[in-house]
Formats: structure tokens, sequence, C-alpha cells
């Protein structure tokens, strides 16, 4: 139910976008989405489909997912780990100040418009 | 054939919604209205809470409601039942609220002679976290047969939000709900949180929540 949300929240800003530049369609949309965000790719993808038939602009418009891996920097020992495989305490150190660096990130790239 | 370009965006996906909501924000602080977005589960407790807040309130903060909703409006006529003014929202099957949605709320519930309107957001503990509505507070509502360990679970949404309540303190001698490593996980999120073991049955700590709000509300004001 996130997804779908998300996925209209996208197109409301997109539909901005395509007017202050005059376009006609809605091609294709990249986005950049984090490991470690709450959003899940495979769901994105099911409601971008469905919704992409709702709205003229994106008729048929092609979503792109690039992930970002996530990466968490410890204060402990200054030393970044993979946040995944080994979670909020650092693997070398077994510091718990920990942070996270980059995968929470959920932007739109680019769109291709015509 | 037409001539196809790329445009780059390079923002967040949520940089919309939040620049609609600092808008807002801003708006509020104008006209000396404090907005408070309210969170939790389903079945957390919260209108339960919002009751006994606008009770312990009332004749010191002119204060409206603003239910939201998927669907139903049983919890609209429960506030209304309190005297306070209050409006029911319609999410239409969405999960949250954004900011241009709780500005339409607002619109409606009209907030000329109101200094703290509440919203009570929809019941989860995901999407309403990732959605600023423009609120001069965040606060969610923790009850004890959920779990002390709900802030590792949903950690975005106990790192947003200015205080926690820790609902249902009368039921705690029944679950293995341990209130100091709560804490702890709050704090591990949330430096900051401030943190009020309530019973909106009982009324404990019920008068601690509405001094921190009368407070923060005048802070709103004056600033």
């Amino acid at each position: 139910m996130h997804e779908l949300g998300v996925v209209f929240h996208i197109m409301d800003s997109l539909e901005k976008v395509a007017a202050q530049n005059k376009a006609e369609g809605i091609s294709k949309v990249v986005l950049e989405l984090g490991e470690v965000s709450t959003v899940i790719e495979s769901y994105l993808q099911s409601c971008w489909k469905w919704a992409v038939k709702k709205r003229d602009l994106f008729d048929g418009a092609e979503l792109v997912v690039e992930k970002l891996p996530a990466v968490t920097y410890c204060e402990g020992c200054g030393q970044t780990y993979p946040t995944v495989e080994y979670g909020k305490i650092c693997p070398y150190c077994k510091s718990p100040e920990t942070w996270l660096l980059q995968g929470n990130e959920f932007n739109i790239k680019e769109i291709e418009v015509f | 054939m037409k001539e196809v370009r790329i445009l780059e965006i390079k923002q967040s996906v949520y940089a919309d919604n939040d620049r609609q909501a600092d808008l807002l924000r801003q708006e509020l602080k104008e006209k000396g209205v404090f907005l408070l977005n309210l969170m939790s589960s389903p079945g957390s407790g919260k209108t339960t809470t919002l009751m006994r807040t606008i009770e312990a309130l009332k004749g010191t903060l002119k204060i409206g409601v603003m239910e939201a909703d998927i669907d139903s409006d049983v919890d609209a006529k429960t506030i209304s039942e309190s005297g306070a003014r209050v409006i029911q929202l319609h999410t239409g099957g969405m999960c949250h609220l954004d900011a241009e949605m709780t500005r339409q709320g607002l619109k409606g519930l009209d907030t000329k002679d109101v200094e703290l309107a509440i919203l009570e957001n929809v019941g989860n503990l995901v999407c309403p976290a990732e959605f600023d509505t423009g609120a001069s507070k965040n606060a969610m509502i923790l009850s004890v047969p959920e779990g002390d360990d709900k802030p590792l679970k949903y950690p975005l949404m106990f790192s947003i939000c200015d205080v926690v309540l820790i609902n249902k303190t009368d039921v705690l001698p029944y679950f293995d709900f341990d209130m100091d490593r709560c804490r702890e996980y709050i704090h591990m999120r949330n430096p900051k949180a401030k943190i009020i073991p309530t019973c909106a049955k009982t009324g404990e700590g019920i008068s601690e929540w509405t001094d921190w709000l009368r407070e923060e509300v005048r802070r709103w004001q004056l600033q």
C-alpha cells in the first residue's frame, strides 16, 4: 500500500516537471533507491505498472530503479562497513556509536520525455 | 518521430512534499496555530488519549481535531462528544497524509480561533513517518501490548518524533514489556525524544503530557 502512495506522489511531482518543460509525455523514469530505504523495489514495479495505465502522461513509461548500497560509518574507529551485513554494531571495534552514511536515499534521478 | 529529451531531476522523492510542508509550517506560525501530528499503530489508544487530552486542556487552549482514516467516521463521532471542533478526513485508501492533504484538512476545520490543531494520522508506523505534514511537532503513541522492541523495528518513526507516549501502562504486569529497555531503544534512535509513560484509561501521565503540550504551544506562539 505504501509503494502505491509513493508512486502517485512521484507522478504528481513529475507532472509539474513535464508541464514546466512543455513535454507531451514521459517515457522513462529513473529512480535511485537505497538498500535500507523502506521501499521495496518489486512492489514499486508492480504499482508502477498499474498506475501508468491510469495517467495519460505516463502511458507505457518504463521504471528503472538503480540500487545504492547501504554504508555505515563508525564513530569509534572511523571505518565504514556494509550496513545490511553488520547492522548497528561496528564489526571492527564493536562500537554502537555508528551512523548511516548512505543507503536510505529515495531519489528521482532523471526522466526521459518527448 | 518525436524528439526524446532527458531531464535531470536529482531530488528526493519526498522533496516536493517537504517544500509544501515547510511552507504550511511557516503559514501556521504566522497565524499562531500549533499543529500536532499524532501517529501510532492501530489500537494503541490514540482516540482515548485524545479525549483525555482535550478534557485536560479544556478552558486553557482552543482545540481543533482532524481525524484521518482510510474510511469511516467512528473516531470523529467519539471526539465530537468531547465538545472539541472535529472534522473527518478520508485518505481514499492512502496509508498516510501528506502536506497538501493536511492543508486541505486545516481549511475544512477552519483554524480562525484554533490555537492547537491536532492531526490524528492514519494508524501506521511506516508511511506517516516519511511524509512531513507541516506539523509544529510530531508525537507518537506506543502501547505496552505492542512490545518494547518497536523502536528497533520502526526506526524512522521513532527518529522523527519529538515526544513518545508509552500508553496502557495499567497492563504492564501482564506483558513482558521492559520500560527501561524501551527507553534505551528509543534513545538509540533519537536521543532528544521526550518519553512519557501514560495510561489514557486511568489518567496516569496525562498531566505531564498536557503540560508539555501547553508549553510547546506557548513557545510556538511567542517565537
